[in-house]
């Protein structure tokens, strides 16, 4: 229920709100009416035929930041308590910095 | 088969239509070739094997991005016989054609299907013509078939694949299908991808020349790759595996199955050949194919293995395996 | 941008989080993904196996075709069978069966069916062909109900006089509801809809925690997104918690997408609706409002369908609830395969039968 793409707007609205989009070099005229705000450049999620929210690209930057981390840190951990301890530890902590929550 | 009529899926190159060939047309038929179900059929003639195939166009619209109805029909059929081995070289055209439909369009075709016959290096030596009343014909439907003939000592066939063959592919997956889906009415994208449609005899010619125990040629048309890999599968009853990351695909082709939700190995292609061959002539066949018109983009996609009989994978990216099924019916644009 | 999406398949970053799944679930859990577009890209990337013996993924009744009532089906092949009517529907409603026939089967038989990716192409078609009158089915939750709404919107600015839409449009959170109130059903956590959360945001879904105290993690459709869904959910067990998480943040922020809900309530209201396989659940419908009746099918093209009727035997609803899977029915790959499908969840391209059929070895002969 829910094939919606990453679309990049190439066009500026025209009267009725369509545009023109690009999917990997696909183009295609898709409405803006459910996404206001959208501009030229942005980066928007499309579902048939419509622009149903606008892509954070920062916040995708950072949430793929955060999960590359997963494990790193796990890591890190491993070799930090292997160096500080007499007795090695079996117990890892997972912990990582926290993911956005609502 | 348990439907009573003809729907559109049983020409899809599907499941469907692979029942209605099996219990319809292999069962009435019984003919000992034609039971083998390859793409043209070894025939002995007093000093020689022909290779004999046919193949009907119905495609519409009859003009699209890269292509027409007549280049895929002389294309199909080459390329149908040159999977046998042989050297194409005769082709007989049937036409029927709709009350009504332009002349310039039928010159058109014409003119498409002498430019690549002559690339092909095969004659078009026979043909005849009906028309039917306006309603009954989308147009035209073209019919071709042709004749080759099968080099001495070759046996190529669909069910010589074995456990440990490698498997190649010609170039890249689904340009022509998604050309022809980017034209069609409630659906219109714009794209730069055009058909692949293109006469691969030339290609398996220089493949046979490298790797000379091929086991089969076999192009992916109706059904895309899936239908061809499980019917390679099924004949030959092996398992064949695909490592997702080696199959070539172009950009505009993937955006264009994540817009439309479609699975690009159930894409059609006109211009793209698989090759199985032993593993240690994969190298020497894949050079042959890159070097060959059509093959630039030439490339190992997978392996097979003894079993499970009859299934085909995908491997993806991540380590998982799944499997890669074949068509059920159309393809259709899906939004869930 | 493009690098930075497909990060979110890369198998590295999957990897590693289906190793911190697997520290972090100890004990065993059954999540279900309510989303048949999960239920694809779980099955699809071959995520499944990459679980932990303590994590169980169960398939929910988040497919819209999967959950249309025969009935519904029915009552868009009578409209489709009239006269002069142009029936377009998104494709993926083409070989959903009915109680006798499909929609795929109705176009054989020289019914005008026509297969659109967006409700405003339907627009287009009865711009083409004023001498019929185009319906357009509407299917789907609330990720395509807004769509549809603004084209019932668009179809009145442009006084459109032969075009009416079939709303057999479901909403999901109350639907959560009464999965959670089964007693058969026993879900650990929830996997929610990623794009159906684009349009409502997460609040609608806070009840799952504070009426139920069960977890749940709106999610994205990517491996790396539906690996991350799982580890935040597996987290929450482990720490006794028990929230609305959204791990698809760049696509989903708490308040959802208000215009887009606008537009979805301007156009419908709610109403009770039937669910394939788990019957009639209150409010979860939308239908046309009264000021839209002018393009409302169920009164522009009025028609008596003949009785629904259910195939023996056709689990679907067991299926659909995760009280069942796929290859316990009986059945599955036998008298019910893709190509001859007998309920809904085999036929439609993400329900859950499909999905296991199409890309896992269970079941089949």
């Amino acid at each position: 229920m829910c094939l919606a793409i990453p679309a990049k707007i190439v066009s500026e609205p025209n009267e009725t709100e369509m545009a023109e989009v690009d999917i990997l070099g696909v183009r295609r005229r898709v409405s803006l009416m459910m996404t206001p705000t959208a501009s030229l450049g942005d980066y928007v999620l499309v579902h048939a035929g419509f622009a149903i929210q606008v892509l954070d690209e920062a916040f995708a930057a950072e949430s793929l930041a955060m999960l590359r981390e997963i494990g790193i840190k796990n890591a890190d951990d491993l070799a930090a308590e292997a160096e500080g301890l007499a007795e090695a530890t079996e117990d890892v902590s997972t912990a990582t910095p926290g993911i956005e929550v609502s | 088969m348990r439907e009573d009529r003809i729907l559109l899926a049983h020409g899809s190159g599907g499941t469907m239509m692979k029942e209605l060939i099996e219990e319809l047309f292999v069962a009435e038929f019984g003919d000992e070739s034609l039971r083998r179900l390859d793409d043209a059929a070894a025939l002995r003639f007093p000093g020689a094997r022909l290779a004999f195939s046919t193949d009907t166009y119905v495609v519409s619209p009859l003009f699209f991005p890269g292509g027409d109805i007549g280049r895929l029909a002389v294309c199909g059929t080459v390329n149908d016989v040159a999977t046998s081995g042989a050297r194409p070289l005769y082709l007989s055209v049937g036409f029927i054609l709709e009350e009504g439909m332009a002349v310039e369009d039928l010159r058109r075709i014409l003119v498409s299907m002498r430019n690549a016959a002559s690339e092909a290096g095969v004659r078009i030596v026979t043909g005849d013509t009906k028309v039917v009343e306006r309603g009954h014909g989308d147009g035209v439907y073209v019919n071709t078939a042709g004749v080759g003939v099968i080099p001495e000592g070759l046996d190529l066939s669909g069910s010589h694949c074995r456990p440990g063959d490698t498997v190649l592919l010609s170039g890249t997956l689904g340009d022509h299908g998604i050309a022809v889906v980017s034209t069609r009415e409630g659906l219109s994208f714009s794209t730069d991808i055009l058909s692949d449609a293109a006469p691969l005899n030339h290609l398996v010619a220089e493949v046979l020349g490298s790797a000379p125990n091929v086991r089969c040629f076999r192009d992916p048309t109706r059904g895309g790759l899936a239908s061809t890999l499980n019917e390679l599968a099924s004949a030959s009853g092996v398992s064949i595996t695909v490592e997702e990351g080696a199959v070539p695909v172009r950009e505009q082709v993937r955006g264009a199955c994540e817009m439309l939700g479609y699975d690009v190995f159930q894409v059609a292609n006109e211009g793209k050949m698989v090759a199985v061959v032993p593993a240690e002539e994969a190298e020497a066949a894949l050079a042959a194919m890159r070097r060959a018109p059509y093959g630039t983009d030439a490339a190992i996609i997978g392996q097979v293995a003894d079993s499970p009989a009859g299934r085909v994978y995908v491997r993806t990216a991540f380590g998982a395996t799944r499997i890669m099924d074949m068509l059920v019916g159309e393809q259709l644009p899906r939004i869930c | 941008m493009t690098e930075v999406l497909d990060g979110f398949r890369d198998p590295e970053v999957a990897s590693r989080l289906v190793e911190a799944i697997a520290e972090t679930a100890t004990a065993p859990c059954k999540l279900m993904e309510v989303c048949g577009t999960h239920t694809m890209a779980i099955a699809k990337h071959g995520l499944r196996d990459l679980m932990p013996d303590t994590v169980t993924l169960l398939s929910g009744p988040g497919c819209p075709v999967c959950v249309t009532a025969n009935a519904d089906i029915d009552l868009a092949i009578e409209m489709a069978r009239q006269p002069d009517v142009v029936l377009a529907t998104f494709g993926d409603m083409m070989k959903v069966p009915g109680s006798y026939s499909s929609l795929a089967k109705e176009k054989a038989d020289g019914r005008d069916v026509r297969v659109v990716y967006s409700p405003l192409d339907s627009l287009s078609i009865a711009e083409a062909a004023p001498d019929k009158h185009v319906v357009f089915l509407g299917v789907g939750f609330e990720t395509t109900a807004p769509t549809v709404a603004l084209t019932i919107r668009e179809a009145a600015r442009r006084g459109l006089p032969n075009w009416s839409a079939l709303s057999l449009h479901k909403t999901v959170p109350e639907a959560l509801r009464a999965l959670v109130n089964d007693p058969e059903v026993q879900i650990t956590g929830f996997i929610l809809p990623g794009h159906v959360s684009t349009i409502i945001g997460a609040e609608p879904y806070r009840f799952l925690a504070e009426e139920y105290g069960v977890p749940s993690v709106i999610t994205g459709f990517e491996p790396v997104d539906v690996l991350q869904g799982v580890w935040m959910l597996a987290k929450q067990l482990a720490e006794g918690r028990a929230e609305v998480e959204i791990a698809y943040g760049r696509g989903v922020n708490a308040e959802g997408n208000p215009t887009a809900v606008a537009a979805m309530q301007q156009a419908f209201q709610p109403t009770d609706a039937e669910w394939r396989g788990i019957g009639v659940i209150p409010g979860t419908g939308l239908a046309l409002r009264p000021e839209f009746s002018r393009y409302d099918a169920r009164i522009r093209v009025p028609v008596s369908p003949p009785d629904p009727r259910e195939i023996k035997g056709c689990q679907c609803g067991d299926v659909l609830r995760g009280v069942t899977l796929p290859f316990d029915c009986a059945l599955f790959g036998r008298a019910c395969t893709p190509e001859h499908p007998v309920g809904p969840c085999m036929v439609s391209s993400e329900g859950s039968c499909a999905a296991y059929y199409r890309y896992t070895d269970y079941g089949r002969a």
